[in-house]
């Protein structure tokens, strides 16, 4: 692994206070006739990996695509104390969340290269944190992220949210579909990166949540049913099988 | 021999115009899912800021110099028009797509109605520089020199937009936002002053066709717009709604499909030689209708 310049366990735009970076309160999600998400609240501290769990189908998505104003929702929601439930996508990315989508949605017909220009035009594949962190990318800068393997998909996808300052990233399902090698190097990735910056991941790996998260908060029927440290779930067979399921997926292959 | 080398000339040069109109349509479309049929106003928008431009200004200017001021002027005219029409009326109605096929119906209803109005609704003599009513012989062939002309012009705008497209940040915007629009917002980005910028590129190609168009046809009138947008929503179907490279092959294909039907099987038959075109494309690529990549 690659060392850790910046292990102080401090954001790089540290919040006012020691308070959350991100506060959701009473989060409710209507899709047409279905109440998806039912008063949803949790609060992702200001460091560490912070896990977001429940069985398939619950709202994990939803409460990512939620908090950044890509499905319609009501409720409060706060970064760094500043309420932004009432701002459009990007202006709530620009005040410093970055978002990766469950199934990496990078951009097939542009090149890695101008994947990552989008969000830094001057740099892209030449920003030193892409050397770095993703040092495959790097001779792949021209290729079509198109034809990318899964895993080089999203480490583009990675590094695209990390080309910016940010206060929390909003990770989704990281390892879906990745081979067990690929997974550890992405779960590597994940921990360098939450030494800067907090992240709330979905993650269905029980063995990845316990290594790289701190705390959990687990959904169910619309609502946060469990909230605590990470270890302390995983190792608890019980509460696991209870609330998420017995059969746990290990990749999450759809 | 001679014959073929005029249709096909012709073929081109009537391609080049349904490019010049159908490009800004098929990149609307593509980024922003919105079916502009205010388009036709567009380019109607074009040649009667054209046709006035060229007959208000003095007489002591030869035709050719008057023509390119009001080329200008044309240009201009369209390029404000798309970007009020974005503001105006697509804007406060971004994703609601079924009113904004009827907002941009009625705006080009209303403008036919217009111009009806105020200039009548029989077409107009446009006056046109003598060396483009000309023509040059090329291995026995005589051939109209207009045709030149809108062949260069589609050809400089099809580079200019490649250009556009492929080396500014402007035309990185739009190739993500036409793959994946939410994706592009989801990275910070605002792509709503790209729709507006892109609206007003569109008015101003339709505008530059909807001139050139009347000096092919020699007039102007009303309707001019609405059979040209026809073409171009013909044309854009089949190069793949927002792929600028799949619209100028489809333009050309069209172009030259409707010549040759029209010379080699009988007057009247080019038009239905293209909606079988059209249909051909549908059965065999129904995939065209999706989109593709700018
Ligand atoms: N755009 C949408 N329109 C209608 N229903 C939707 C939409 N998006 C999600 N849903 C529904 O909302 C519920 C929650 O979906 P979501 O994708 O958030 O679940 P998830 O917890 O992320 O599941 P998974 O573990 O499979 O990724 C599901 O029942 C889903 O069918
Ligand atoms: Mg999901």
């Amino acid at each position: 692994m690659t060392d850790m310049t910046t292990a102080t366990g401090q954001g790089s735009a540290p919040p006012p206070g020691d308070g959350p970076v991100l506060a959701v309160e009473d989060l409710h999600v209507r899709y047409g006739g279905s109440h998806v998400l039912q008063g949803v609240s949790f609060e992702v501290p200001a460091t560490g990996v912070t896990a977001l769990l429940g069985r398939n189908g619950v709202g994990k998505t939803t409460t990512l695509k939620a908090i950044i104003g890509l499905a319609p929702r009501t409720g409060r929601i706060s970064l760094r104390g500043k309420d932004i439930q009432g701002d459009a996508t990007p202006r709530i990315i620009r005040a410093g969340i970055g978002y990766v989508p469950e199934d990496r949605e990078v951009f097939g017909g542009l090149t890695v290269d101008e994947n990552l220009r989008l969000v830094d035009p001057d740099q892209g594949v030449n920003a030193p944190i892409v050397g770095r962190l993703f040092p495959d990318l790097v001779s792949r800068g021209k290729q079509r992220a198109g034809t990318l393997s899964g895993g080089q998909q999203q480490m583009v996808s990675l590094a695209r949210v990390l080309l910016r300052e940010t206060s929390v990233l909003l990770i989704d399902e990281p390892t879906k579909g990745l081979a067990p090698k690929l997974v550890t190097e992405v779960a590597d990735v994940l921990a360098e990166i939450a030494q800067r910056t907090p992240i709330l991941l979905v993650e269905q790996n029980l063995p990845l949540v316990r290594r790289i998260a701190d705390t959990v908060v687990v959904l169910d029927a619309g609502q946060v049913v469990h909230r605590g440290g990470a270890a302390e779930l995983v190792a608890d067979q019980e509460l696991t099988r209870e609330l998420l399921g017995v059969s746990m997926r290990r990749d999450g292959a759809a | 021999m001679t014959d073929f080398l005029l249709i096909m000339v012709t073929g081109l040069g009537l391609g080049a115009l349904y490019f010049l109109a159908a490009s800004g349509l098929s990149i609307i479309y593509g980024l922003m899912g919105v079916l502009n049929f205010a388009h036709g106003a567009f380019m109607m928008a074009g040649s009667y800021a054209g046709w006035l431009t060229m007959s208000n200004l003095p007489s002591g200017l030869s035709v050719a110099t008057r023509l390119l001021v009001a080329v200008v002027v044309a240009i201009a005219v369209g390029a404000v028009i798309g970007l009020l029409v974005e503001v105006v009326l697509i804007r406060p109605l971004y994703r609601h797509h079924i009113q904004q096929v009827l907002v941009t119906v009625g705006l080009s209803l209303a403008s036919v109605a217009a111009a009806q109005g105020i200039w009548g609704a029989d077409p107009r003599t446009v006056e046109k520089p003598e060396w483009m009513g000309g023509t040059t012989v090329v291995l026995g062939a005589r051939l109209p020199n207009d045709r030149f002309v809108f062949i260069l012009v589609a050809l400089a705008v099809f580079l200019g937009l490649l250009a556009l497209l492929h080396y500014t940040r402007l035309g990185l915007i739009i190739r993500a936002g036409v793959e994946n629009r939410t994706m592009v917002e989801a990275l910070g980005i605002n792509v709503h002053s790209t729709f507006t910028i892109v609206f007003a590129l569109g008015g101003a190609a339709a505008a530059l066709a909807g001139l050139l168009y009347s000096q092919y046809a020699g007039t102007v009138s009303p309707a001019q717009g609405g059979s040209l947008l026809i073409y171009a929503f013909i044309v854009v179907v089949i190069g793949g709604m927002g792929s600028l490279v799949g619209t100028a092959v489809a333009a050309v294909a069209v172009g030259l499909v409707q010549q040759l039907a029209n010379f080699y099987a009988a007057s009247g038959v080019g038009d239905l030689s293209v909606v079988l075109l059209l249909a051909l494309v549908l059965l065999l690529r129904p995939t065209s209708l999706k989109g593709a990549h700018a």
